[in-house]
């Protein structure tokens, strides 16, 4: 599925660069612009995702665990509680490894993130939540390293910043796949058909 | 049966079928089983209007219905109505005050900015939604933007890039489209057992309107895209920054930069002043609040496409970037919490059914738990990737039914059961994009209930 997008999302690039027309749902395009140019320098203030499997875009800077305690016990531990256990307004943020196969699954940044950087991604842009986009780059990485060190994916002397985060071995990296859908396949029966079935009945019949 | 004055009244407000309190929201309606036929109507209009939630009215319900009293001239042909104010924003009459969107209730957060409301499914008339009771999902509350400072940035893998006001976006020619809206977790409490009483709970993560603003192929265009640039990533100018990628074959064929919502400007809480509209797919890759665009060759991978927004598969994956929202369709009338007070008799079965993947093309309506099914009628218009409003004329003989819709889209994909679903998927906590068919057990007493599971 994904390959058949990627096809065709290449087939629009290629139309956009010679000029013709593309598949769309719209009319074409007036022949006006309104936008103003800007330079990449001047979009840096907002410039802030990380392209995660690589780690490109994560900026100079550095940390430590037991900065990142610090950090969290000033920034982060009154909602998400003592050693990221969870706290008044989120769960626990530590464990879940291994649990992908269980019931319930637990999704931590340790179990759930296949790209560590996500880490550093989203606590950037998002956290803490009541004052985002406060902390320096330094503090960050920081944090970054006491939450994957509490979820003991990296050592106490670890030293994190843009070329050893994206190293850090995630044990969710290959549980991923991309979008198979449509997946169920259902038949328009009118007469005499089997009871409309339950998830029960799927794991029953499956020997679950 | 004499009938006082009082009662004629009495009668009046519930004289459209409809009685609703907000107690219905929150637990089942109860219904006086114990009194009598003949008394139960009555005393049925006296404990309805306190606790019975909605009350479906059931004509031609038998040789129980009385003579109507003797009209008389209400105090309001006799007076003056209120006058035009010289400006106004028009609200709903008080009496209507109960048509509210709820906060999420059945699974309840432990704060209200990464939350969520739901709409009054129930209670829509038509297929467009009220801007006022339109779904919400945030993951940090609502943003207030001054428009004449924001800026929607595009760049990256792109010739020029560029910076827009939104008087400098608003000087393109718009498109206005009619599009549902759902949040990929629309339905999730509700796999395995019931945990919602009312459509509002177990549906209300979807909405319909139309959309108005400027293709964003027009956009990319102009800002030049290199072939290297295959998916674009949208951000939003909220506290949570909030991040999706989407693929540039969708880009380019029907995503809107939009700031028109209904005949206004997007409500604060859709994502004023301009959102991105990804027509069919999950809610959340209409980013709000959009402030950066940015031409990528591949999707970041950001928490909102790895440890969120994913589906649980066997053996421990995840599906990821699944889109599309696919067909699916409940019955919105009756469903739980309403009674069918008139007894047995008319009901108009009444519901929506949508896809993300094209046009309804057919609702079937079962009322024996799926074993046999009858087409609905669609009401026109049936749009692309909109709401399409179904209907089937129901005489209920009394007796216990159990009953659901299916939806058929236009690309030959009929609306599965959870069981058929269940048997693809790991149905293992927050598990998002349910389409499963939804039953509704009526019981012999009229009484609506969540019969999923
Ligand atoms: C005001 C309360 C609050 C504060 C303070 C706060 N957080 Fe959060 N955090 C939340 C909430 C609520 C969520 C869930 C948000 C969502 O899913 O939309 C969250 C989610 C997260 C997540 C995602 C967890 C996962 O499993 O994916 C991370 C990581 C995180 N916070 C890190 C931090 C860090 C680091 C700090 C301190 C710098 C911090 N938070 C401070 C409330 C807070």
């Amino acid at each position: 599925m994904l390959s058949v997008k990627l096809c065709g999302a290449f087939a629009s690039a290629l139309f956009l660069t010679f000029g013709a027309a593309q598949a769309s749902s719209y009319p074409e395009r007036p022949d006006v612009g309104f936008g103003q140019p800007i330079s990449e320098a001047d979009i840096q203030p907002w410039n802030i995702d990380i392209h995660t499997p690589s780690g490109a875009g994560l900026p100079p800077g550095e940390g430590t665990v037991a900065q990142g305690r610090e950090v969290y016990q000033a920034r982060c531990l009154a909602c998400h509680g003592e050693k990221a256990a969870g706290g008044p307004v989120y769960g626990t943020m530590v464990g879940g490894i291994g649990s992908m196969t269980e019931r319930p699954r637990v999704l931590t940044p340790g179990s759930m993130y296949p790209y560590a950087p996500i880490l550093f991604d989203y606590t950037r842009r998002a956290m803490p939540m009541d004052a985002p986009q406060s902390l320096s780059n330094d503090e960050v990485y920081a944090v970054s390293a006491y939450i994957y060190y509490l979820n003991e994916l990296i050592g106490e002397d670890f030293k994190m910043n843009a070329e050893t985060m994206p190293q850090i071995k995630m044990p969710n990296r290959d549980a991923f796949i991309v979008d198979d859908r449509p997946d169920a396949q259902a038949e328009r029966c009118m007469s005499d058909c089997p009871p409309i079935g339950t998830v029960a009945d799927a794991e029953w019949k499956a020997g679950d | 049966m004499a009938k006082t004055d009082n009662m004629a009244k009495e009668d009046k407000s519930i004289g459209s079928g409809w009685h609703f309190s907000p107690d219905a929201i929150h637990k089942p309606a109860e219904v006086d089983t114990a009194a009598p036929p003949s008394a139960g109507r009555r005393s049925f209009l006296r404990k309805g209007a306190a606790m019975a939630g909605v009350a479906l009215a059931g004509a031609g319900g038998g040789a129980s219905v009385a003579q109507a009293a003797k009209l008389t001239v209400p105090e309001w042909s006799r007076t003056m109505g209120k006058p035009i104010p010289p400006t106004d924003y028009g609200m709903p009459i008080e009496y209507e005050s109960h048509y509210v969107r709820t906060r999420s209730d059945v699974f309840v957060n432990r704060q209200n900015y990464s939350d969520w409301s739901m709409s009054p499914l129930q209670k829509q008339q038509g297929i467009v939604t009220p801007n006022g009771v339109f779904f919400e999902r945030h993951h940090n509350g609502t943003a207030k933007i001054d428009p004449e400072q924001h800026r929607l940035v595009i760049h990256g893998l792109v010739k020029r890039p560029l910076v827009f006001t939104m008087s400098d976006l608003m000087r393109y020619p718009s498109v206005s489209k009619f599009h549902f809206m759902e949040c990929s977790g629309n339905t999730l409490t509700d796999w395995r057992e019931p945990r919602s009483t009312t459509v509002q709970q177990s549906h209300g993560l979807l909405s319909c309107a139309q959309w108005t603003g400027v293709p964003l192929a027009w956009l990319l265009d102009e800002a030049g895209v290199d072939p290297k640039g295959k998916w674009v990533m949208l951000e939003g100018a909220d506290g949570s920054g909030h991040l999706r990628s989407i693929p540039m074959e969708k880009i380019m064929d029907d995503v809107l930069i939009a700031f028109g919502q209904n005949g206004e400007m997007l409500r604060a809480e859709q994502g004023y002043p301009i959102r991105a509209f990804v027509p069919g797919w999950e809610g959340n890759t209409s980013v709000k609040w959009l402030r950066r665009i940015k031409v990528v060759e591949g999707p970041a991978h950001v928490r909102g496409e790895t440890a969120r927004y994913t589906d649980p598969m066997p053996d421990g994956k995840w599906r990821q970037f699944s889109m599309e929202m696919e067909c699916k369709s409940v019955i919105t009338s009756p469903s739980g919490g309403m009674t069918l007070r008139g007894g047995p008799g008319f009901y108009e079965i009444q519901g929506f059914a949508w896809s993300g993947n094209g046009k309804i093309t057919h609702v079937d309506v079962t009322l024996d738990g799926g074993r046999n099914w009858r087409e609905a009628t669609l009401e026109e218009p049936v749009m692309d990737k909109c709401l399409t409003r179904f209907r089937y004329r129901w005489n209920w003989d009394g007796g216990p039914a159990r009953i659901a819709s299916r939806a058929k889209d236009s690309t030959g994909y009929v609306q599965p059961t959870v069981e058929d679903l269940a048997r693809e998927r790991e149905i293992v906590g927050f598990v998002q994009h349910h389409n499963g068919i939804y039953p509704w057990a009526v019981s012999q007493q009229g009484e609506v209930t969540n019969a999923i599971g």
